[in-house]
C-alpha cells in the first residue's frame, strides 16, 4: 500500500469496529435494528412457555417411572395415563408456542437486518470519496451481503436458543436444589472452570472469525481481478500468475476458516467434557452421600437425570456463544462502516438551498493536502464569473483535478473556503448542490441497462423526447442512429458493449440532461475522436451560455474555446487570462501550447 | 411445488457423492469420529447402569463406600466421556477440514474457468453474479458437509440403539420404531416445502449482491449526480424481496420444526404407555421399560441431525447448479501447438476479418451487431501502421482480434504467416503486447504491475518506465517500485495508470506492439516524449497504433482509416489527406477549430480594443 493510501486508511479509512467489545457490538447492533427489540418480550414469554413444555416432558417421564411404573404393588396404569396426558399437553403447548416464536423471530430479525442493510448501503454512498477509495469494492459489498447474512443466522437460531437455554438452566437449577442442595452446589462448582474457559475462548474464537471475514474480502478482491481484468489477463497471457494469486487468497481463507473451526471445536468440546465429568463427579459424590444414608438410590438416579437437563443447555449455549462470535465479527464490520463519519457530510435541513441560475464560483485562500500527505494546492484565490466558460490546464499532477473535486465537494478543502454565489459550499444542502453542480469524470461508469436508462440516470423524470432533444443539441443523434437499437441498445456490464469514447459521450449527455447550472468536465472527452470532440465543444459553447462551465483538459482545443484559461502549476495558479494573451505571455501556458501545436504541426 | 422431492434427493445425493470423492480421507475420518460419538452416546445409559449395578448399589447397600469403588465409578464414567469427546473432536475438525477443502477446491476450479473461458463469455455474465458463484454458491454447496458426518454417525447410533431395544423387548422396540418412518416422512415433506423457497432466497441473495456491486462501482457517478436516494431505493427493492423470501423460509421452518421436534417425545410416551401395560401383564420388568425410554430420550435430539441434512439439501443442490453452470461452460478458445517465430519484427496480416457482438433485440431475441466488417490489413515487419477512425468505428475490436482476445466470425489473422488459431496457448502474448484504451491495474506493487511476475532486474523496469515517461512519478512514490497501487490502481491518476500500462508492454520487448489510444490521459508534452522514446525503443517492432492525434499519426508509415467497421481507405497520411474527406475532417479538426477561434478572437480583440478606447475617452472627460 502506498504511503498515501496507508495514511488514508489511518485518517480517513473505514472503522473496523475491532475495538468494540462483544457486548457493545450487540447493543449497538440492536440500536441500529430497532425491529429486533420490538415485541421481544412477547417472544421471550412464548419462548419460556415452550421451554416449560420441553422441561415438563422429561420431568413427567421421570415421574411416570417413579410413581407409575415403579409404584409399590405393581405399575399404576391410571397414574401413567394421567401423566402421559399432562405430557401431551406440554408437547402441544411447546409446539404451538415454538411455532409463534419461530415466526416472530424470523419476521423481526429479517426486518431488522433489512434496515441494517439499507442503512449501511446508504451510508457507504454518503461516505466521502476518499473514504470510499480506501476500501475494496468487494469488501464494501460484503458488508451489505455476507456480513449481514452471518448475523441473521445467529439472530434466528442462536439468539432464541440462548434465551431458551438460559431459562432451562435456571429451571434445572431450581429443581436440582429441591432434590439435593449439596449436589446442586457440586454441579455448579464443576461448571465454574467452564465459565472461565468460555470467557477466555470468546476472545480467541472472536479474533479467529474476524480474520476469516477479512480473508473473505481478500479472496473476493483476488477473484474479481479474474473477472474485471479478463481482457488484460488474456492480452498478457498471465492466466497462470493470476491463478496463483487467487489460489494464495483462497488458501489463506481456507487456513483461516479451518483455524477458526478448530478453535471453536475446542471451545465447544470443553463444554461437553465438563458436562460428562460433572455426571461422573455427581455419581461419585452421590454414592458417598447415599452410602452415608442422606440420599436414596432412586433420588440419586433422579438427580442424574436433572444433571442431564442442566448440562444439555449449557453445552448448547457454549456452542451458540461460539457462533455468536462469528455473527459479532460480521456485525462489527457492518457497524464499523455505519459509524465511520461521513467527513464530507450533507448539512441536510439546516443547509442552504440555492436558487437556480448561473453560478459564481469563489476560492478563498484554499489549500488542500491528502491526509498525511504534502499539500497539493496552496492558497488558491479565484473567482469565476457566472456564465463564463473556464478551462483549467496544467501538467499531470499539478492539482487541476483536485480543484474540480473541491468545487463539486467530493472532497473538502484543508484550509480556506469554496463559495458558490457567496455561500460556503459546506453549508449548501446536497440536494441543492448536486442538482446545480455536476461533475463529468474521465471514466464515467455506465449501468447495465439500456442507453435510455443511462442517459436518464441524473433526471429519471425526463421524457424520451427530452433525451432525444439533448442528443440533438449535443450533435450526438447521428451516433445514436448507428447503434443497432438506438436508445434501446443495452450497454452491457459497466457499459462494456460500448467503446471507451462512446461511454464518455453517454456520460456527458447524461450530465447535460441533468441540467446543472455549473458543469465541471474533468477530461470528459479524452477518448473521443477529434471531430466529435470539436463538435461537442461547439455545441457546449452555444448551450452553456446560460450556465457556468469549467473544463479540465490537456487537449488545448478546449482552452482555446474558453473565455478564460487558468493555468495550474505545482498547486498554484500561475497564469490566467484568455488563450491568446497567455500564448503571448511566454510562460507555462505558452510551453504547453507549443507542444500541443507541435502535435498538430503537419496541418 | 415446482421442484419434485425425488429429484432434489437424487441431485443432493450426487452432490454429496461428488464431495466425498473430493475429500475421501477427511470425510472418512469425520465419519469414524461421528460413529465413535454415536456408539458412545448410546452406551452412556448402559455405562450408568453398569456402574450402578457394580459399585453404587453395593456401596449403598453396605452403608459405606471404598476408595476403589469411587475410582471405579469415576474411571468408567470418565473413560466414556473422554472417548465421546475424541469422537466429537474428530468429527467436527475433520468435517470442517473436508468442507473448507472442498470449498477451496471448487473455488480454484471455478476461477480457473473464469481465466480459461473466452472474453465473449465474460461479456455475457454480470461480474456480481460471477463473484457470487465463486463465493456464496460454492459455500452453499459444501455447507452440507458440516452436518453430514454427524447425520451418518446418527444412523449408526440409531442402529445401535435399535439393536439394544430389540434385545430388551421386540414389541416395545416396534412401538418405538414407528416413530422413525414418521420422522423421515415429516423431514421429506419439510425438505419438499423448503426447496423452492430456499432456491428463491439464494437467487435473491445474488441479486442483492449484484445491485450492491454495481452501485458501489458507480459510487463516483452516483455522488456527482446526487442519485444516492435513487440507488438506495433500487437496493431497497431487492433487499425487501430477499427479506420477504427469508421470512417465507422462516414460516415454513416454523411450521415443520415444532412437529419434527415433538415426534420423538410422543414416541417416548408411547413406549412408556405400552411398556406399563406390558409390565402390568407381567411380560416385562419396570427396569427394562425405563432403559428403552431412556435410550429413546437420548436418541431423540441427535436424530434431528438427519433433518438438518435434509434441510440443507435444497441449498446445496441450488448452489451446485449455479457452480456447475460455470464449470460446464463451453465455447472456450481452441489452441494449436505452433509457436510464432521470435527474434525479428512480426509480419501482421488480416484477411477479410469480420466480427459481430451478440446483443438482444427489442423482442429479446439474440441478434448480431457487426463491429468489424471485411477488414484486410498487411503490416510489413518493422512498420508502424496507424488505425484512425471516429468513435465507435471498430478500432478497439480490431485490436482485440489482432491480439486474439476474440476470434473473428470469418476471416483470419496471420502473424508471420501463421494463423493465430493454430498458435499454442500463450503463444500470441509471447511476441505481441497490447496496451488497451482502458488500463487494468492489479492490486499489486508498481513492479508487479509492470513485470507481471516475470523475473526482471530493477534496471530493466526503470528503463521501461523511462520510455513510458513514468520514471519521474514512480521515483517520487514513497516506496518507489514497491509501492502498492491499490485495487484497480485506485491510488494513481488515470495518466499514471496509462504510463505503467505502457511500461508493462515495453519491458516485454514485443515484436508486435498494439497501442489502443494508449496515451489519452496524459499531457501533450508527456505524450510527445513517450512517442519519441517509443520510436527509439521500438526499432525492431511492428507497431499497430489506434490514434486520433497528428503527432501519433505522423509516426506511422501507413494510415488505415475506418468507418462503421470497414476500412474506407489506406495509404500515407499525405495521400489520405488529399483523397479521403472523412479522414481529413477527423485529423484536422483541432487545427481548423484553432484557426477559426483565432480569427474570431482577433476580430473580438479588435472590437474590444475599440471599446476600451471609448471607455478611456469617457474617463478622461
Amino acid at each position: 500500500m502506498s504511503m498515501r493510501s496507508q495514511v488514508l486508511v489511518e485518517h480517513h479509512g473505514v472503522a473496523t469496529g475491532k475495538e468494540m467489545t462483544t457486548w457493545q457490538t450487540l447493543r449497538r447492533g440492536v440500536e441500529l435494528s430497532p425491529e429486533l427489540r420490538k415485541g421481544i418480550w412477547v417472544t421471550v414469554l412464548l419462548a419460556v412457555l415452550s421451554t416449560l413444555g420441553r422441561v415438563l416432558v422429561p420431568f413427567v417421564v421421570q415421574r411416570i417411572t417413579d410413581n407409575g411404573l415403579l409404584a409399590e404393588g405393581g405399575p399404576d396404569t391410571q397414574v401413567v395415563a394421567v401423566y402421559i396426558g399432562i405430557a401431551l399437553v406440554g408437547v402441544a403447548v411447546t409446539a404451538v408456542s415454538a411455532y409463534f416464536v419461530n415466526i416472530r423471530l424470523f419476521r423481526s430479525s429479517e426486518n431488522g437486518l433489512a434496515t441494517l442493510r439499507l442503512r449501511a448501503f446508504r451510508h457507504i454512498h454518503d461516505l466521502a470519496m476518499l473514504t470510499q477509495n480506501t476500501e475494496r469494492r468487494g469488501s464494501l459489498v460484503s458488508r451489505v451481503t455476507s456480513d449481514v447474512d452471518t448475523i441473521s443466522m445467529f439472530v434466528q437460531f442462536g439468539g432464541l436458543m440462548l434465551l431458551i437455554n438460559l431459562a432451562q438452566i435456571s429451571l434445572a437449577t431450581v429443581l436440582m436444589v429441591v432434590y439435593s442442595p449439596l449436589l446442586a452446589l457440586v454441579v455448579w462448582l464443576c461448571f465454574v472452570p467452564l465459565f472461565v474457559i468460555i470467557r477466555k475462548f470468546q476472545g480467541i474464537v472472536g479474533r479467529a472469525y474476524t480474520k476469516v471475514r477479512e480473508r473473505v474480502g481478500d479472496m473476493l478482491g483476488a477473484i474479481s481481478e479474474a473477472v474485471v481484468g479478463a481482457q488484460a489477463i488474456r492480452a498478457y497471457g498471465v492466466e497462470d500468475r493470476t491463478a496463483e494469486r487467487i489460489d494464495a487468497a483462497v488458501e489463506a481463507h481456507r487456513k483461516a476458516a479451518i483455524g477458526a473451526q478448530a478453535r471453536s471445536v475446542v471451545a465447544f468440546t470443553s463444554g461437553q467434557l465438563v458436562s460428562g465429568l460433572t455426571t461422573a463427579v455427581v455419581l461419585v459424590v452421590g454414592t458417598v452421600l447415599a452410602a452415608g444414608g442422606s440420599l436414596t438410590l432412586g433420588e440419586l438416579l433422579a438427580f442424574l437425570f436433572l444433571v442431564n437437563l442442566f448440562t444439555q443447555p449449557v453445552q448448547q449455549a457454549t456452542e451458540i456463544l461460539n457462533e455468536m462470535q462469528n455473527a459479532v465479527a460480521g456485525w462489527r464490520r457492518v457497524i464499523g462502516i455505519i459509524d465511520t463519519p461521513a467527513d464530507v457530510s450533507d448539512p441536510g435541513d439546516a443547509g442552504v438551498t440555492l436558487p437556480r441560475g448561473p453560478i459564481t464560483v469563489q476560492f478563498n485562500e484554499v489549500g488542500f493536502a491528502y491526509p498525511g500527505g504534502a499539500p497539493v494546492l496552496h492558497d488558491i484565490d479565484l473567482t469565476i464569473a457566472p456564465r463564463s466558460r473556464v478551462a483549467i490546464v496544467g501538467e499531470t499532477g499539478s492539482g487541476k483535478s483536485t480543484l474540480a473535486k473541491l468545487l463539486t465537494r467530493l472532497m473538502d478543502s484543508s484550509s480556506g473556503h469554496v463559495l458558490l454565489d457567496g455561500v460556503d459550499l459546506r453549508t449548501i444542502r446536497f440536494s441543492s448542490l448536486r442538482s446545480r453542480v455536476v461533475l463529468v469524470p474521465q471514466e464515467g461508469f455506465l449501468f447495465d441497462g439500456t442507453l435510455l436508462d443511462n442517459l436518464r440516470f441524473g433526471r429519471p423524470e425526463a421524457s424520451e423526447q427530452d433525451v432525444r432533444l439533448t442528443l440533438t443539441e449535443l450533435g450526438l443523434d447521428p451516433w445514436v442512429a448507428t447503434l443497432p437499437l438506438g436508445l434501446a441498445t443495452a450497454v452491457g456490464q459497466r457499459g462494456e458493449s460500448l467503446s471507451a469514447g462512446e461511454r464518455q459521450l453517454v456520460a456527458l449527455a447524461r450530465a447535460y440532461l441533468a441540467d446543472p447550472d455549473l458543469l465541471v468536465l474533468d477530461e470528459a472527452t479524452s477518448a473521443v475522436d477529434p471531430s466529435t470532440e470539436v463538435r461537442i465543444q461547439r455545441a457546449l459553447d452555444s448551450l452553456t451560455r446560460g450556465r457556468t462551465s469549467i473544463a479540465i483538459a490537456h487537449r488545448l482545443s478546449t482552452a482555446q474555446a474558453a473565455d478564460e484559461v487558468i493555468v495550474v502549476d505545482a498547486g498554484r495558479i500561475v497564469e490566467r487570462g484568455h488563450h491568446t494573451e497567455l500564448v503571448r505571455l511566454g510562460g507555462v501556458y505558452s510551453k504547453l501550447h507549443e507542444s500541443w501545436v507541435a502535435q498538430q504541426q503537419a496541418v | 411445488m415446482n421442484v419434485p422431492p425425488t429429484s432434489t434427493l437424487r441431485e443432493g445425493r450426487a452432490v454429496i457423492a461428488r464431495g466425498i470423492k473430493g475429500q475421501p480421507r477427511w470425510f472418512a475420518l469425520a465419519v469414524v469420529g461421528s460413529v465413535v460419538y454415536g456408539v458412545m452416546t448410546s452406551l452412556t445409559a448402559a455405562a450408568i447402569g453398569f456402574v450402578v449395578e457394580r459399585a453404587v448399589a453395593p456401596a449403598i447397600a453396605a452403608g459405606h463406600v471404598t476408595a476403589s469403588q469411587l475410582w471405579f465409578i469415576g474411571g468408567v464414567m470418565a473413560a466414556v466421556v473422554l472417548t465421546t469427546i475424541v469422537g466429537v473432536i474428530g468429527r467436527r475438525i475433520a468435517g470442517g477440514v473436508a468442507m473448507f477443502n472442498l470449498g477451496a477446491m471448487y473455488r480454484r476450479q471455478v476461477t480457473r474457468q473464469y481465466l480459461r473461458l473466452p472474453l465473449s463469455w465474460h461479456h455475457r455474465h454480470p461480474s456480481g453474479q460471477l463473484l457470487s458463484n465463486a463465493n456464496a454458491d460454492v459455500e452453499a454447496t459444501w455447507n452440507i458437509f458440516a452436518p453430514l458426518p454427524m447425520a451418518l454417525g446418527v444412523v449408526v447410533m440409531l442402529v445401535f440403539g435399535i439393536v439394544q431395544m430389540v434385545i430388551v423387548d421386540p414389541w416395545l422396540a416396534l412401538v418405538g420404531l414407528t416413530v422413525f418412518p414418521m420422522l423421515f416422512l415429516a423431514n421429506v415433506a419439510f425438505q419438499r416445502a423448503m426447496s423452492p423457497r430456499v432456491t428463491r432466497a439464494q437467487q435473491l441473495r445474488a441479486d442483492v449482491s449484484e445491485v450492491a456491486h454495481e452501485s458501489f462501482e458507480a459510487a463516483l457517478v452516483v455522488k456527482s449526480l446526487g442519485r444516492e436516494d435513487h440507488e438506495a431505493e433500487r437496493f431497497r427493492v431487492v433487499t425487501h424481496e430477499l427479506r420477504d423470501a427469508n421470512i417465507e423460509v422462516g414460516r415454513t421452518r416454523g411450521r415443520f420444526d415444532p412437529a419434527i421436534e415433538a415426534i420423538p417425545t410422543i414416541g417416548t410416551l408411547a413406549v412408556l404407555f405400552v411398556g406399563t401395560l406390558r409390565v402390568s401383564s407381567g411380560q416385562l420388568t419396570a427396569g427394562q421399560v425405563v432403559q428403552v425410554a431412556y435410550l429413546f430420550s437420548i436418541l431423540a435430539f441427535p436424530v434431528r441431525a438427519l433433518g438438518w441434512v435434509l434441510a440443507e439439501l435444497p441449498r446445496a443442490v441450488v448452489g451446485w447448479k449455479r457452480v456447475s453452470a460455470v464449470l460446464d461452460a463451453t465455447g472456450s478458445m481452441t489452441f494449436g501447438d505452433r509457436s510464432l517465430p521470435s527474434g525479428a519484427a512480426s509480419h501482421l496480416q488480416a484477411e477479410r476479418l469480420a466480427y459481430a457482438y451478440e446483443i438482444e433485440s427489442e423482442t429479446g431475441e439474440p441478434d448480431l451487431n457487426p463491429a468489424v466488417v471485411d477488414v484486410t490489413l498487411d503490416v510489413a515487419p518493422g512498420a508502424t501502421v496507424a488505425i484512425v477512425g471516429p468513435t465507435g468505428s471498430g478500432k478497439s475490436t480490431l485490436t482485440n482480434l489482432v491480439m486474439r482476445l476474440v476470434d473473428p466470425d470469418s476471416g483470419a489473422v496471420l502473424v508471420d504467416d501463421v494463423d493465430l488459431r493454430e498458435v499454442r496457448r500463450g503463444g500470441v502474448s509471447d511476441v505481441a503486447a497490447l496496451v488497451a484504451q482502458q488500463t487494468f491495474m492489479f492490486d499489486d506493487t508498481v513492479r508487479g504491475n509492470i513485470t507481471l511476475g516475470a523475473e526482471r532486474d530493477d534496471e530493466s523496469v526503470w528503463r521501461a518506465l523511462d520510455v513510458a515517461q513514468g520514471a519521474g512519478f514512480v521515483g517520487r512514490l514513497p516506496d518507489g517500485l514497491e509501492t502498492h497501487v491499490g485495487e484497480r490502481g485506485a491510488s494513481l491518476s488515470g495518466g499514471q495508470r496509462q504510463r505503467i500500462a505502457l511500461a508493462r508492454a515495453v519491458i516485454r520487448e514485443p515484436q508486435l506492439l498494439i497501442l489502443d489510444d494508449a496515451t489519452s490521459a496524459v499531457d501533450p508534452s508527456v505524450e510527445q516524449a513517450i512517442l519519441a522514446r517509443l520510436r527509439e525503443a521500438s526499432s525492431g517492432t511492428t507497431v499497430l497504433v489506434v490514434a486520433y492525434r497528428m503527432a501519433t499519426i505522423l509516426l506511422a508509415d501507413e494510415v488505415v482509416y475506418m468507418e462503421g467497421g470497414r476500412v474506407v481507405d489506406h495509404g500515407s497520411h499525405d495521400a489520405l489527406l488529399g483523397r479521403c474527406l472523412g479522414y481529413e475532417r477527423l485529423v484536422t479538426a483541432y487545427a481548423r477549430e484553432a484557426a477559426e477561434r483565432e480569427a474570431i478572437a482577433a476580430a473580438e480583440e479588435h472590437d474590444e480594443h475599440g471599446r476600451g478606447a471609448d471607455a478611456a475617452e469617457e474617463v478622461s472627460r
